[in-house]
């Protein structure tokens, strides 16, 4: 943290001598404190999942969800500080809304991906606000086939196979690397979504997680749904399985 | 109800009130507010009648396919039933484009539902006090939207059939009728299934339907011979293709004046 | 000749926001109870929309409101005044008092005076001192508390007969003897039957069916012969004061 103590952090709209935009090198940072979040694009779908870390034994189990619905066929998955995810994903519901009015047909993912991408990023500009604290996995299943985009705090978004955001990104990206994804059905996808999630988390550093999963298909009709709770019960017994023979 | 979508809304010939009750004032029409923003319009393109009944597993909807421009038959392939989730139909007479309006307004409504990802689903009951809401409240603007709709469902083993037109009225009863129907189709309607709304089997409630939808092609100018058959059950729903009614015109030939002329 | 207005005018350009669903409603306040009713057709023109459309709304356990007219406006008045009567609720932690009601409908009533709820109101109930009450409306607000009212499509031919058998109007006591101020409740509600059979019979626009509303004032003896009359029922809320019951009728469906 050379950047510390400098002055060139204290603004996003002021450039470090070399370049550097501080605000949203630590808007970075509050991603990676947060539990992970994956997405895979797969054969004939897509399947999100993320590592909740339930901070306290009071709280309702399910709540705070960081998987939202954008559109019937579009999901949303955060990682880094909730209420920005909840935030961005109001934004991306009226983005979503606007092109269905304007073209009255459904968004293509990369009409809202890059529409999220300018919001995100006017909020490096100015000093009068912060960027936001996290990073974006968006999954569709739109009239080109599954997609999948993520947005960082620095506005920019790409387009993946695999993502992976927050805490454990390193040994997630790992393991999605070695699946052959385009081979992969939706089914098989949240069995190994499940997996990494539950490889991923550390148990020796946090406390108790939740595992959310989503997905869209043609098992779910073409819309973002969360997993059925058959499947999304063998995917966590498979996981935990997993572990088990890893260590 | 005026089966004439352009004489909707105004005032009716027949109320004529004997006993001096209506204390309203009607407004000169070139009155020092007239020059001002005048939503006043008229339907332009309108579709005709709609039909629904409740039967032993549901409603039962129909409406044709037609949307006149005037007394020209200008669109002869348009749909007046749309389903609104899973549990709910709604048909409509009267202008075509406020009813598209109404199709995207309450599309955007279940996406909003949807994606808020509460597990709460929209029915046909709350559809139908949302439609009323936004029906009167365009009334008392004096800026309506110039239909009259039938919404049908069914939901947690509830059938659900009822009634919202341009002022906002809104009624409930197990056969109904907009438009011309209710005077034609309506009281055939109710004699068929008042009374057998527990009973009435699909293949019966289609045969009461079909043949309303027959004697409406036969009396009403404004209707197709063409139309859509919607069922809304506990398996959901379903709007069914266009199809053609059987008529038989051959009576004509016999009658003087129309057929060939014997004497 | 009276002012008779016609409505039937020249095709008109603007749109009319108003029509008339017929059906009629009517109240009879006693010494500790108030009787409320309305037949259930709603029709416009010579169609019957529906057979059962209720006009008559519970809206506390001291209040009932009997609405006729535009049967849109009066669906949305009922709305709107429940949901002031909620409001209330939660503020003072008790039901408004029918005096107070009777108030905020006609300020309700007023405040649409360029655009009138096209809507006759007659809310029945009990009075804080304990006594039957029945005030009258028009859609403007003009209100009075009064004894009996009838208002709607069968109004000038139910009115004279009760102002007749209720006021004992055109009628003179036997020597030595003096009409009653308030009648027993099996005879009210024997003059609301009449009423409605009757306006059934002569106004096109009355009948399918009949809800008569009963309130009952607390301790009073008048609750005890409705508990078994044919098609009653309770619908009382709370257990420490008034009573509603409401009792169902058909009425003739042609």
């Amino acid at each position: 943290m050379t950047s510390i103590g400098t002055g060139y952090d204290l603004s996003a709209s002021t450039y470090s001598p070399d370049g550097r935009i501080f605000q949203v090198e630590y808007a970075n940072k509050a991603v990676e404190n947060s539990g992970t979040a994956i997405g895979l694009r797969v054969k004939d779908g897509i399947v999100l999942a993320v590592e909740k870390l339930v901070h306290s034994k009071l709280l309702v189990p399910n709540a705070n969800r960081r998987i939202q619905t954008i559109d019937r066929h579009i999901g949303l998955a955060t990682a880094g500080l909730l209420a920005d995810g909840r935030h961005l994903s109001n934004r991306a519901r009226d983005e979503a809304s606007n092109y269905r009015e304007t073209y009255n047909s459904p968004p293509p993912l990369k009409a809202v991906a890059d529409r999220l991408g300018l919001y995100v990023q006017a909020y490096t500009l100015y000093s009068s606000v912060r960027p936001f604290g996290i990073s974006t996995i968006l999954g569709a299943v739109d009239n080109s086939g599954p997609s999948l985009y993520v947005v960082e705090p620095s506005g920019v978004f790409f387009g993946y196979n695999g993502a992976a955001v927050g805490k454990g990104r390193q040994l997630a990206k790992t393991e999605l690397e070695k699946l052959k994804l385009s081979e992969l059905s939706t089914r098989e996808a949240v069995i190994e979504a499940a997996r990494i999630i539950y490889l991923v988390h550390d148990d020796a550093k946090e406390k108790d997680f939740e595992l959310e999963m989503s997905w869209i298909g043609d098992d779910s009709g073409g819309l973002h749904v969360p997993v059925p709770k058959d499947l999304f019960d063998e995917a966590e017994a498979k996981a935990k399985a997993a572990l088990e023979n890893f260590e | 109800m005026d089966h004439f979508p352009t004489n909707w809304g105004r005032p009716r010939n027949d109320a004529f009130d004997a006993y001096g009750t209506y204390p309203i004032a009607q407004r000169p029409k070139n009155d020092a507010f007239s020059a001002g923003v005048q939503h006043t319009q008229q339907p332009i393109v309108t579709g005709t009648s709609v039909l629904a009944i409740k039967y032993k597993d549901g409603i039962m909807m129909a409406a044709d396919n037609l949307a006149s421009y005037g007394s020209l038959a200008r669109f002869k392939d348009i749909q007046r039933l749309h389903a609104v989730g899973d549990n709910t139909v709604i048909g409509a007479g009267g202008d075509m484009s406020d009813f598209q309006y109404i199709q995207t307004i309450l599309d955007e409504l279940m996406i909003d539902e949807f994606t808020s990802g509460d597990h709460q689903t929209l029915g046909p009951a709350e559809i139908h006090e949302y439609l009323s809401q936004i029906m009167y409240a365009r009334r008392s603007k004096m800026n309506p939207l110039w239909n009259s709709l039938l919404v049908g469902g069914f939901k947690d083993g509830q059938r659900f059939l009822a009634y919202v037109d341009l002022l906002g009225t809104t009624y409930s009863a197990s056969t109904l009728a907009t438009g011309y129907g209710s005077y034609i189709a309506q009281p055939l309607l109710r004699k068929a299934v008042e009374g057998y709304e527990d009973v009435l089997t699909e293949e019966e409630a289609l045969k009461i339907i079909e043949n309303s939808m027959r004697v409406l092609y036969y009396r009403d100018a404004r209707s197709l011979n063409k139309y859509q058959v919607a069922t809304i059950t506990e398996k959901g729903v379903t709007i069914s293709e266009s199809r053609q009614l059987e008529t038989s015109w051959s009576f004509a030939e016999g009658i003087r004046g129309y057929g060939a002329q014997t004497q | 000749m009276p002012d008779m207005v016609s409505i039937a005018q020249p095709i008109q350009q603007s749109f009319n926001p108003y029509t008339e669903n017929g059906g009629t409603i009517l109240a009879i306040a006693g010494a500790d109870f108030s009787v409320i009713a309305g037949d259930t057709r709603q029709s416009e023109g010579y169609n019957i929309q529906t057979r059962y459309a209720p006009k008559v709304f519970r809206l506390t356990d001291k209040a009932v409101l009997a609405v006729n007219g535009f049967a849109a406006d009066g669906n949305m008045f009922v709305k709107k005044v429940r949901q002031r009567l909620e409001w209330y609720r939660h503020a003072h932690a008790k039901d408004m008092p029918i005096r107070a009601i009777a108030r905020l409908i006609q300020t309700m009533l007023y405040a649409r005076r360029f655009f009138p709820y096209y809507v006759y109101n007659i809310l029945g109930g009990i009075e804080e001192d304990g006594t039957g009450a029945v005030y009258s409306f028009d859609p403007v607000g003009s209100y009075e508390r009064e004894a009996c009212r009838a208002a709607g499509a069968a109004q000038s031919l139910v009115q004279p007969f009760l102002d007749n058998q209720i006021y004992f109007k055109n009628q003179t006591p036997a020597p030595g003897t003096s009409f009653p101020a308030h009648l027993p409740l099996q005879t009210v509600l024997s003059l609301v039957i009449d009423s409605f059979t009757s306006a059934t019979e002569r106004h096109i626009e009355v009948g399918d069916g009949l809800e008569i509303y009963v309130v009952v004032a607390k301790g009073s003896t008048s609750a005890q012969g409705l508990q078994n009359l044919r098609g009653v029922q309770e619908l009382t809320a709370t257990d420490d004061g008034e009573r509603v019951f409401v009792v169902r009728r058909e009425l003739k469906k042609d």
